[in-house]
C-alpha cells in the first residue's frame, strides 16, 4: 500500500513533470489564460496518460524493442482522437478554445516519456497509477498558474468576478509572457521548499 | 506574392512558435545551453517544419478533408495520425538523406533529428495550417517562417544563457526558473511586432 501511495504522491511535488522533469511545458503554459480551460485540459492530459500507461503496460512484453515508439505513438495518437471526439461532442465551446492544443497532448513530451521510462518496465497496475499521479502533477501546476493569471489578468475566477468592478485587469497576465514569469517564480518558490538546486 | 510575405514575417516575429504560442518549449529549454547545440536544433526544426507542413496539407486536402476521397465522407478525425505518422517518417527519410548526401550537415545535426518527431512545434505548425485553411504555398511560407521564428529564439536564448554563467542567480531560480523569466522577457521584446503587417502591392 505503501508503494501505491509513493507512486501516486511522488509527482505531485518531488518529482512533478513539469517543473522538476520538465516535461509537457508547451501546453502548460498555452491553456492557462482562463481555469475553464486549463480544467479540461487537466482531465484531457490524466485520461489519456493514465490509458496511455496501462494499454503499453499490457502490450510490453509483445512490443519490439526497435519499433517501441511507433507503437507507443500510435497509441497515444489513438486515445488523443477518442479525446478530441468526446470534447467537440460534449463541450463543443471549450474544444473550440482549445483549438489544436488537445491535438497536441500527442507530442506533449509527459506522455511519451512515462510511457518510456516508466510503462515498459512496470506492471499495469503500478503504470496505471503512475499516470494518474503524474496527469494530477500535471493539473496542479496548470490550475495553479491558471488561477494566478485569471484572478490578476481579469479578476475572475472560472468566469465569475470576484475582484471589486474598479480593478481594471492586468493584461500583462493574459499574454504570454505573464505566463513564463509566473511559472518562473512557481518554479522558484518550489524549489527554495524542496531545497532541490540546479548547478548553475 | 505579398501575401506569402506577409504570412512568413508574420510567422516568425508575430505568431512566433516559442513565445507566443509556447510550442517546442521542452527542447527548446533543454538544448538552449550551448549556442553550437541551439544552432543544430534550430536548423533541423527548419528542415523539417519546412518540409512537413506542405506535406501534410497536400495529404489533408486530398486524402481527409470532407469529400476529398468519396463525397460525403469525413475522414478528418484521423488528421493527428496521418500528421504524426508523415512527420516521424519525413524525420526518418531525411535522416537517411543527410546521412548519404550531406555527411558533414548530417553531423552537425546529430541526435537532434529523432528528437524532432515528438518536437510539438512541428505538429502544432500542421494543425494551426489546417485550422487556418491555408493552400499549398501559404502553407509551405508558413512552415518555413514558423521554423526561422524556432531558430531565432533558441539561438537568442542560447546565447543569453551562456553570458548568464558568470552573473550570481539565487539559488531556487538557477537554471529552469531563470530561464522561463528570461524567456519571459522575450517574449514581451516580441510583443512590440505585434502589428507588423507587410503590404506588397
Amino acid at each position: 500500500m505503501a508503494n501505491v501511495k509513493k507512486i501516486v504522491m511522488d509527482p505531485l511535488s518531488d518529482n512533478n513533470p513539469i517543473t522538476v522533469q520538465m516535461l509537457g511545458i508547451c501546453s502548460a503554459l498555452a491553456v492557462t489564460v482562463q481555469l475553464k480551460t486549463a480544467f479540461t485540459m487537466s482531465i484531457a492530459v490524466t485520461a489519456v496518460l493514465s490509458c496511455s500507461n496501462l494499454i503499453i503496460s499490457l502490450l510490453r512484453n509483445v512490443i519490439p524493442p526497435k519499433i517501441r515508439m511507433i507503437v507507443e505513438m500510435v497509441v497515444i495518437a489513438s486515445l488523443v482522437i477518442v479525446v478530441d471526439q468526446i470534447l467537440q461532442a460534449f463541450a463543443y465551446e471549450v474544444s473550440k478554445e482549445l483549438s489544436v492544443f488537445v491535438g497536441l497532448i500527442i507530442t506533449n513530451c509527459i506522455v511519451m516519456g512515462r510511457a518510456e521510462a516508466f510503462a515498459m518496465s512496470n506492471p499495469p497496475k503500478e503504470s496505471f497509477l503512475d499516470g494518474v499521479g503524474n496527469g494530477l502533477g500535471y493539473s496542479a501546476v496548470l490550475l495553479t498558474v491558471a488561477f494566478l493569471r485569471e484572478v490578476i489578468g481579469s479578476g475572475t475566477i472560472f468566469g465569475l468576478k470576484i475582484l471589486p468592478e474598479s480593478y481594471p485587469g492586468n493584461g500583462l497576465m493574459v499574454i504570454a509572457p505573464g505566463a513564463f514569469v509566473i511559472i518562473g517564480l512557481l518554479i522558484w518558490a518550489q524549489r527554495t521548499i524542496t531545497k532541490k538546486y540546479e548547478d548553475a | 506574392m505579398g501575401h506569402l510575405i506577409d504570412i512568413f514575417v508574420r510567422a516568425i516575429f508575430v505568431e512566433n512558435m516559442i513565445l507566443a504560442y509556447f510550442l517546442g518549449m521542452c527542447s527548446f529549454l533543454a538544448l538552449s545551453k550551448k549556442v553550437d547545440t541551439a544552432f543544430g536544433l534550430g536548423m533541423a526544426v527548419v528542415f523539417v517544419l519546412g518540409i512537413t507542413c506542405p506535406l501534410n496539407n497536400l495529404i489533408f486536402n486530398l486524402l481527409l478533408k470532407d469529400g476529398a476521397i468519396v463525397e460525403g465522407v469525413n475522414l478528418d478525425f484521423l488528421n493527428f495520425l496521418c500528421f504524426i505518422a508523415v512527420i516521424a517518417s519525413t524525420v526518418q527519410l531525411v535522416e537517411m538523406l543527410l546521412d548519404r548526401f550531406f555527411p558533414p550537415l548530417y553531423n552537425s545535426l546529430g541526435i537532434f533529428l529523432p528528437l524532432i518527431t515528438v518536437n510539438c512545434s512541428i505538429l502544432g505548425g500542421s494543425l494551426f495550417m489546417v485550422e487556418r485553411d491555408y493552400t499549398l504555398a501559404e502553407s509551405a511560407a508558413y512552415g518555413f517562417g514558423s521554423g526561422m521564428g524556432f531558430f531565432l529564439a533558441i539561438i537568442a536564448l542560447a546565447g543569453i544563457r551562456t553570458k548568464l554563467r558568470y552573473s550570481h542567480i539565487p539559488p531556487g531560480l538557477r537554471g529552469l526558473g531563470i530561464t522561463f523569466i528570461l524567456t519571459g522577457l522575450m517574449a514581451l521584446g516580441f510583443q512590440c511586432f505585434s502589428s507588423v503587417a507587410i503590404q506588397v502591392p
